[in-house]
């Protein structure tokens, strides 16, 4: 099986953010809302922190 | 808001019956099942789904099992963190799946994979088992 970088983080974000947002709230509503911010936030983070590793070979 | 504390409040005093011990359990064993034996299936399914498809993801990109018994303090942690899957764990080391080694950068995006897999099924089963004694509001 072959993954790129890319396809690797958002796999692993979409599976965490799941089990974080069923097991870290009680209402399903909120649940999915949490969840939602998880994986944004995971996404987010990573193509900061690439830009920044671009910005700093270059 | 006011009758979930009231329900949590009702519910923590009869902690005595055996089901929180037993969810625990049967989430660890298998992901999941603590939520389907509390009849929160949707719940259950997702992350029977999340938490065996990074297990199994680990194991395609051929990441390491870890072994208990090398002495490694790192190697006891990683096993401590992938022992979380329940059975799978033991499948694997009952059935070679996965690697002994990290030989590549995929391989170990497995052994991250796998690890997390594990440590967020620990998650998973404490979860239910504070549905089942009333310490989350079951919704």
């Amino acid at each position: 099986m072959t993954l790129s970088h890319f396809s690797a983080v958002l796999l692993f974000s979409l599976f965490t953010s799941v089990v974080f947002g069923i097991t870290q709230r009680a209402e399903p509503k909120m649940m999915i809302r949490f969840g939602a911010y998880c994986f944004a936030l995971f996404v987010g983070a990573v193509i900061l922190a690439s830009w920044l590793m671009y910005a700093i070979k270059h | 808001m006011a009758a979930d504390a009231q329900q949590v409040a009702q519910r923590i005093p009869g902690e005595k019956s055996s089901l929180p011990a037993m969810v625990l359990l049967a989430g660890w064993l298998i992901p999941g099942l603590g939520h389907l034996i509390l009849g929160k299936w949707i719940r259950a399914l997702l992350l029977f789904l999340s938490i065996v498809s990074m297990f199994a993801i680990g194991i395609a990109l051929q990441g390491k099992i870890y072994s208990p018994s090398t002495g490694d303090i790192l190697d006891i942690l990683g096993f401590a963190g992938q022992l979380g899957t329940g059975l799978l764990c033991g499948l694997a080391h009952l059935l070679g799946w996965g690697a002994t080694s990290t030989v590549n950068t995929l391989a170990d995006y497995g052994r991250a994979f796998l690890v997390c897999a594990g440590l967020l099924n620990y998650i998973a089963a404490v979860d239910a088992h504070s549905l089942a004694n009333g310490r989350k509001a079951s919704v």
